[in-house]
């Protein structure tokens, strides 16, 4: 591989890794707040893309205004989620939350395939700027991709600045620790675990909206292998830190690019490097490298 | 009461035998939803205007049981077992990519049921199988046209190759490319990914860096969209080629400007049909859904006629008989022309090379066996 191939690689790295940062940092704020592995974020996702798209070619609205209202819908599509599946099981076996979680994947992918049809649909509906590529020497550059670095950082601040700089946020670890206790102190549980759930889908759709400004191929099944990246590099970062999100996700995506970019021959193959990262991440480390200190109740 | 009541079940059991002696089913194998779902849908819109055109045979009318293996391989093994134990079908179309017909032909082998695949190219499809055919050419054939067309029609004499590790299809018809390209004193350079994958941007950066002439892809739509895409945005202006896989509208949709300059082979244009009853069916297509069919719409319409024909000439409905008359099928017009079934359950025909200009699917030119 050349220096300017390399470089190139960093590059498309860093897009591709920003992308799954950001479908990782939602995914990590649900868990770190209800320790649910919110297995329909990747689907709640799609849904949200869909919105957006509809809201554009259907009802005619501008881009960004079909994007606000496409991660709006999604907060929504949240909220019912977490108030009919989850909601009834919170004092059940963290398992059954879990196999909930996988069933309200599938249950929103083919609801998808039933309303919006199993066929592709082009997501063509973002102004041409964004595809732009910049050219320095040998090296191009999407301009997509600070859009999306840009979007990453922010979203990370909020986060963290919603979690530890607001009243909201102190009640929202409070119940990362204990439901119970917090519910006495005079938090109203089921509404901050309700704002948590709609913040992850809007932080869902945020990304999913992104993903398919680069991919611009919205299916039902589109949100499937993007969350589980996510939920990879999320436990890669230590699942349930933010900052941990963003470096599991740079990581993932560069390792997918550069692994592709010294040994072409095997591209094929490229997401077994991502899951054996993984793997031996965490025969080492299993609590991913951000560690977050847990407590096991006696 | 006894007596009503076994008077009743006899009498609906007359009625069902009367209506089951009215009526063949035929199964359709076809991917509905999922990453391919468009080749389904295109190839049952085919479907159903022979069947509009030729609703009976024997007398009997041709009823159609629609399966959807979700553009999976497992759910393709499915689906086939599901519509013979279950639906008890006579002869099964399907189904659409290679990889599925293997999966599912296997199935239909072991039951003795008749499957005739509309597009599955790969050769391995029909190999040492006696209830599996195909309407299509096959991929050592259209390997070939793509090299002769690369070579001699592109002028290009570096090609990068691109293929899709997980779909039989592609596997095969890259080494088909590759082996003619070369032996005509072309020079190639190999790159890999799988469907579903839709970063496509460091096997193109290494690509691009072999300065090629053409990109030759033989996989499917959905990934040759986003390549495209991607190419265009690392300054890549060449053109690609593509086999059969790429004919899909949502090509154009998802690959946008990036697609223009996109050559594939392709079994049929709907600009320049082959045969007398290919004008019939474009007439009829453009009546029905108001759009030039494809070359996946031809050979679906093909197929329903391939198997109407065998069962008319095998005067039964016995899976064992039409599976015997196909094997025999001669000179039949299709629309994608004539069709002669050989010893391996394989077509031979003409292919065609299209290329997408303006957004369109434009003929090139006719390459002949």
């Amino acid at each position: 591989m050349w220096l300017t191939d390399f470089a190139q690689n960093l590059i498309n790295g860093t897009l591709l890794g920003g992308l799954y940062a950001l479908i990782a940092i939602g995914y990590t704020m649900v868990y770190g707040i209800l320790r649910l592995i919110n297995f329909a974020h990747g689907d709640i996702l799609m849904w949200g893309v869909y919105f957006a798209l509809y809201a554009v070619v259907a009802f005619g609205m501008p881009w960004w205004l079909g994007f606000l209202v496409g991660i709006a819908l999604a907060g929504f599509l949240g909220f019912g989620i977490e108030k009919i599946a989850y909601r009834p099981l919170r004092n059940a076996p963290r398992i059954s939350s879990l196999i909930t979680a996988i069933g309200m994947s599938f249950f929103l992918e083919s609801l998808a395939v039933v309303v919006f049809g199993g066929i592709p649909k082009s997501f063509n509906i973002y102004p041409k700027f964004f595809n732009h590529t910049l050219i320095f020497g040998h090296l191009r550059i999407q301009t997509l991709t600070f859009f999306i670095l840009g979007i990453t950082f922010l979203l990370l601040l909020g986060v963290l600045w919603l979690l530890y700089r607001t009243k909201t946020g102190t009640a929202m670890r409070a119940i990362a620790t204990d439901i119970p206790t917090t519910s006495l102190m005079g938090a109203n549980v089921d509404r901050i675990i309700s704002l948590t759930f709609i913040i992850g889908s809007m932080l869902a759709a945020t990304s999913g909206i992104m993903w398919a400004m680069r991919y611009p191929q919205v299916q039902p099944y589109m949100g499937f292998v993007p969350g589980m990246k996510a939920f990879v590099a999320a436990v890669i970062g230590g699942i349930g830190s933010v900052p941990g999100a963003l470096v599991g996700g740079f990581l993932l995506g560069m390792t997918e690019i550069l692994v592709v970019g010294f040994f072409p021959n095997l591209a094929g193959y490229r997401d077994v490097f991502a899951y054996v990262i993984l793997i031996v991440l965490l025969m080492f480390r299993p609590t991913g490298i951000f560690t977050v200190y847990s407590e096991q109740k006696v | 009461m006894k007596k009503t009541l076994i008077m009743l079940s006899v009498v609906m059991l007359l009625v069902s035998a009367v209506f089951g002696a009215g009526t063949i089913k035929i199964g359709v194998a076809f991917p509905m939803t999922g990453g391919i779902a468009a080749f389904g849908q295109m190839t049952l819109n085919g479907v159903k205007v022979a069947q509009s055109l030729y609703p009976t045979v024997l007398g009997k009318k041709i009823v159609l049981i629609v399966a959807d293996n979700r553009s999976d391989k497992t759910e393709a093994a499915n689906v086939v077992s599901r519509l013979i134990d279950y639906n008890h079908v006579k002869a099964i179309i399907g189904e659409i990519a290679s990889s599925h017909s293997l999966a599912g032909g296997s199935i239909a082998e072991r039951s003795h049921v008749p499957m005739l695949s509309p597009a599955s190219t790969n050769p391995l499809v029909t190999q040492g199988k006696h209830y599996v055919f195909r309407a299509c050419f096959i991929d050592p054939f259209q390997g070939h046209v793509a090299a002769v067309f690369a070579y001699n029609n592109l002028k290009a004499r570096t090609a990068v190759v691109f293929t899709d590790v997980v779909q039989d299809y592609s596997v095969g018809l890259a080494n088909f490319f590759v082996k003619d390209f070369v032996a005509m004193g072309g020079k190639v350079y190999k790159e890999f990914y799988q469907s579903g994958d839709q970063d496509f941007s460091a096997q193109l950066t290494d690509a691009l860096n072999k300065h090629p002439d053409v990109i030759y892809v033989p996989g499917y739509y959905p990934e040759i969209a986003l390549m495209a895409r991607q190419a265009r945005q690392l300054g890549y202006t060449g053109p690609f080629l593509a086999g059969d896989g790429a004919e899909a509208p949502e090509l154009v949709k998802i690959g946008g400007a990036a697609v223009n300059g996109v050559y594939y082979t392709s079994h049929f244009n709907a600009d320049a049909p082959f045969t007398e009853i290919g004008k019939e069916f474009v007439a009829k297509y453009k009546e029905m859904f108001k759009e030039s069919p494809s070359a996946l719409a031809a050979l679906g319409f093909d197929s329903y006629l391939l198997l109407r024909n065998a069962i008319k000439r095998a005067g039964s409905d016995e899976p064992e008989k039409i599976a015997a008359a196909l094997r025999h099928t001669k000179h039949f017009e299709g629309a994608t022309g004539y069709i002669t079934i050989d010893k391996y359950g394989n077509t031979i025909k003409s292919a065609v090379v299209n290329v997408v200009k303006n957004g369109k699917f434009t003929y090139v030119t006719t390459i002949n066996p």
